[in-house]
């Protein structure tokens, strides 16, 4: 069970920034007069970026006023979609896909390294640096196990290359985003082993075959 | 209308193709079970217990989101069949309630809802007996959502009535469901207390009991209360109520079904006031002496009543009613200062400026609550309907909701749950017809508040208002936009007896000056201040601010204690009925005062409440005749437009400045004390 709220430890007022309002303006501009609720995710979302990662009573307060909406409303979705973050997150917010095929390729054990670095699912590291949460699939399953961190999308990890990842995170190294056993995109990780006879091979020449060194 | 052929269970019926399924199989008296589905309230199809079997259809059918206009025809051409008691059908119900079963607690024994409940109720009949859950069940935080509505989240089902009606009727959006799946909740944002004076109509929505009533907590079990059905006598609406009693106490009451009045919805006021009936009882009466209330016997109080009638003169004694007496109480109250002498008495203790000289179209709610749906402008002066009349005014807003409806407001400025184009706050802007700018509407609605006609200016006022209804064509034979919004439920019944005060006599404001009157009996007044010097007779059933200045105190009853007749604002005659006897030694306020007539030797004419009516009725007509204005009206109307006053400059302001505190039972009621408390914190 997983019930949602948010967090009114910090008073911290939210504000948009002048060029974050313009983008919320831009959004809300794609509806027609009067339906500006419409934009609501979209807002939320510029909001959430720009309250480091997390939306705060403030912040869902503010765009409430910024839509026109009742506060109950805003909450409604802020609650409903887990990309809303209710509590405050790390600078680099890791989310770990626990489902079956990225479990069956060993998010387990990045799950281990996690608990290790950072603590139990949903901890935030004191200085604010980290912070992870389990999620249902992210629609990467064939670079299976990965995680997202803030934007991005790290796969085919194992455990070394994930204590990797999280070491120059702490150190403010740059990481690098994709696979990280050499493939691009979603290529077949080893040589093709089906589709291997000649007339399939003359049909596949034919083809421009993607990513395939 | 248009009738469609439907096969159901087997056998034709035509059907209203405009409804859904459920409702049409509804009209030929087939039930369907359901929870989220509310006729009054928008489809959201989200509990599917009404499922039902549509031959044909891959899979069973929501029959409160499936129009009859959506169903197809055989292969043949032959009418769409559904069948509603097949075993696809009674298999989808089973297992729709097996699901909110699942997570539903077994509490009822200790759920203020069971005998109530249609989650009990449907379960009886369209569920299974058992269980396959063997899980965990999911247990959900209650929320404190103010001091009318108790919460027991875990046993919600997530209907959603009560979110809808606090959207769309109630018009001030602070519930909703945050969360999903298992964890969807229902709440305020963040527990705020509700802010709607409609709230406590979320209990009666509420399917299971999730939400409760606060005040009424443990106190009783529906099946061991008498029900009584009476009217509501906190406004001027009349909302049709129900008096639940148990033994010689007013245990709760509900809101009656009345289309033309209140649908189904009653204010909080009206649901929340019985603990007011059981506080501050008048109960034996009590005579002054040394400025000290003394109680006495009945006899000792009459015959110090009597012995101050016979010392003063019949000119110096005056009565003001007030704002919940009965038909029959004026009436028989009118009658004893006639046989008196007397014609000093005015039922407008707020010094109202109507009067009976312009006919019963000047003083009443003319086009009536349900022509507020045809209403296509509405001009709202000096009043807040929101607070003067919170069902009123959820009328109002389902009629915009519907679209092309022009409202503009001169008065105090307030959220009213709709928008309005706000003129200003000075009533002079009502010389301006430009400016209130309701061109092009045919059928407008002139909505006077009872602050705008108590002030000295009230007449000017409603004339010039009169003036621009006849001129805008919103007062013509089928349509008479006039609308006074009366707040006091006893108002226009006692215009209609005529209890006012003939051109040589003293008024209301006339006689609480003091000087005037050297007696004055007060039938229930308490909104009035009377100064010193005037020697007070107390009829009433409340110690308040009547009971406080009074000199003899004779002891009355409630509206739960008596029978009786109230017209509401449209001029509508409803009954009460006594549901439970008053306290102590109090007695019908009628009766005393027959009482006191024939210890006077001036009895009045009659000996019960059936023959007082007898001749009530038969001296004044009006009390019968709901809109039935004669049909002089125009003249009438016109006459009044003709008189000419000067409107002065300050501002419209509402009189009643709580709502939860404008009549002395309401004085007297913790929970409404609790509400106002809420509710100031908040502003
Ligand atoms: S609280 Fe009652 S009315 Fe509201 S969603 Fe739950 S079950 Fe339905
Ligand atoms: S299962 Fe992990 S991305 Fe799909
Ligand atoms: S009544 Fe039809 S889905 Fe709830």
């Amino acid at each position: 069970m997983n019930v949602r709220r948010i967090d009114l430890s910090s008073n911290e007022e939210f504000l948009f920034t002048d060029e974050n309002k313009d983008l919320a303006s831009r959004e809300v501009a794609k509806y027609p007069e009067g339906r500006q609720a419409s934009a609501i995710i979209a807002v939320l979302w510029i909001a959430q970026k720009q309250n480091n990662g997390w939306l705060s009573e403030s912040a869902i307060s503010h765009v409430s006023n910024f839509l026109n909406m009742q506060k109950i409303r805003t909450l409604e979705i802020a609650t409903f979609y887990t990309m809303f973050n209710l509590s405050p997150v790390g600078k680099y917010h890791i989310q770990l896909c626990g489902t079956t095929p990225c479990m069956l390729c060993g998010a387990e054990s990045l799950k281990k390294v996690l608990n290790n670095e950072i603590g139990e699912v949903g901890s935030l590291t004191k200085d604010n640096l980290l912070s992870w949460v389990e999620v249902e699939c992210l629609g990467a399953c064939c670079n299976a196990p990965m995680v997202q961190i803030n934007d991005y999308y790290y796969e085919d990890l194992d455990e070394t290359s994930f204590k990797k990842i999280i070491k120059d995170l702490k150190s403010g190294k740059e990481i690098k985003t994709g696979s990280y056993k050499g493939r691009l995109t979603s290529e077949p990780s080893k040589d093709p082993i089906i589709l291997l006879d000649d007339e399939i091979e003359k049909i596949n020449i034919k083809r421009i075959k993607p990513g395939l060194k | 209308m248009q009738d469609t052929k439907l096969i159901i269970d087997e056998k034709e019926y035509m059907v209203n193709s405009e409804l859904t399924v459920i409702q049409a199989l509804e009209d030929i008296g087939i039930e369907i079970p359901r929870f989220c589905f509310h006729e009054k309230l928008s489809i959201a199809g989200n509990c599917r217990m009404c499922l039902i079997e549509v031959v044909g259809a891959p899979k069973p059918a929501a029959s409160c989101h499936l129009g009859v206009r959506d169903l197809r025809p055989g292969p043949n051409g032959e009418p769409p069949k559904i069948n509603t008691k097949s075993q696809v059908a009674k298999k989808a119900q089973k297992g729709a309630m097996e699901f909110l079963l699942a997570n539903h607690p077994l509490d009822c024994p200790i759920c203020d809802q069971g005998g109530e409940c249609d989650l009990q109720d449907q379960a009886m009949k369209y569920g299974t007996d058992k269980t396959r859950f063997s899980e965990n069940k999911r247990a959900v935080e209650n929320k404190d959502i103010g001091p009318l509505v108790k919460t027991v989240m875990t046993r919600c089902i997530h209907c959603t009535r009560c979110v809808r009606f606090s959207t769309e009727v109630a018009g001030v959006s602070e519930l909703g469901a945050t969360g999903r799946g298992e964890d969807m909740e229902i709440t305020t944002y963040l527990e705020k207390a509700m802010d709607s004076e409609l709230q406590g109509n979320v209990i009666d929505l509420c399917p299971v009991g999730a939400l409760t009533s606060k005040p009424y907590e443990f106190k009783a079990r529906s099946w061991e209360l008498t029900k009584t059905e009476s009217i509501d006598v906190m406004d001027g609406l009349g909302a049709n109520i129900r008096i639940d009693s148990k033994g010689s106490e007013v245990m709760r009451i509900l809101p009656r079904f009345n289309d033309d009045i209140n649908e189904e919805w009653i204010s909080d006021k009206a649901r929340f006031i019985w603990d007011g009936l059981k506080a501050q009882r008048l109960d034996r009466p009590y005579i002054r002496i040394n400025n000290k209330l003394r109680e006495v016997s009945w006899s000792e109080a009459i015959d110090a009543v009597i012995e101050k009638v016979n010392e003063t003169a019949p000119q110096k004694i005056g009565c003001i009613s007030g704002d919940m007496s009965t038909a029959e109480e004026m009436y028989s109250m009118k009658k004893l200062m006639d046989n008196i002498g007397s014609g000093n008495y005015d039922c407008r203790q707020d010094s109202s400026k109507l009067s009976i000289d312009y006919g019963r179209a000047s003083y009443i709610f003319n086009p009536t609550v349900n022509g507020i749906e045809e209403a296509d402008g509405i001009v709202i002066i000096g009043s807040n309907p929101r607070i003067e009349s919170p069902v009123l005014n959820a009328r109002i807003r389902k009629r915009w909701l519907t679209g092309n409806l022009k409202v503009s407001l001169i008065g105090e400025e307030s959220d009213l749950t709709y928008p309005y184009n706000f003129i200003g706050n000075n009533p002079n802007l009502i010389n301006d017809a430009k400016k209130i700018g309701l061109d092009g509407c045919k059928k407008i609605i002139w909505l006077v508040g009872e602050s705008v006609i108590s002030r000295d200016d009230g007449l000017p006022i409603l004339s010039k208002v009169v003036e621009h209804a006849l001129n805008s064509g919103s007062i013509s034979d089928d349509w008479n936009g006039l609308s006074i919004l009366h707040t006091a439920a006893s108002r226009v019944a006692g215009l209609d007896i005529g209890f006012v005060p003939s051109v040589d006599s003293l008024s209301a404001g006339d006689m609480s000056n003091g000087g005037e009157t050297d007696l004055l009996f007060l039938l229930g007044a308490d909104e009035i201040e009377i100064s010193k010097g005037t020697y007070v007779v107390y009829v009433g059933s409340h110690g308040d601010i009547g009971a406080n200045r009074a000199d003899i105190i004779l002891p009355g009853s409630c509206y739960t204690e008596k029978n009786g007749f109230y017209v509401n604002t449209e001029g509508r005659l409803q009954e009460i009925n006594r549901a439970v006897f008053p306290p102590g030694k109090a007695k019908d306020d009628w009766s005393i005062l027959k009482l006191i007539s024939d210890k006077l030797n001036k009895p009045l004419d009659f000996i019960d409440i059936h023959s007082l009516r007898k001749i009530m009725f038969h001296d004044c007509p009006n009390l019968l005749s709901f809109q039935l204005v004669d049909d002089q009206y125009h003249v009438n109307l016109k006459k009044l437009a003709s008189t000419k006053g000067v409107i002065l400059d300050n501002s419209l302001d509402i009189k009643i400045k709580d709502f939860y505190m404008t009549n002395p039972i309401a004085r007297a009621s913790k929970v409404m004390a609790n509400c106002s408390i809420q509710k100031s914190k908040k502003q």
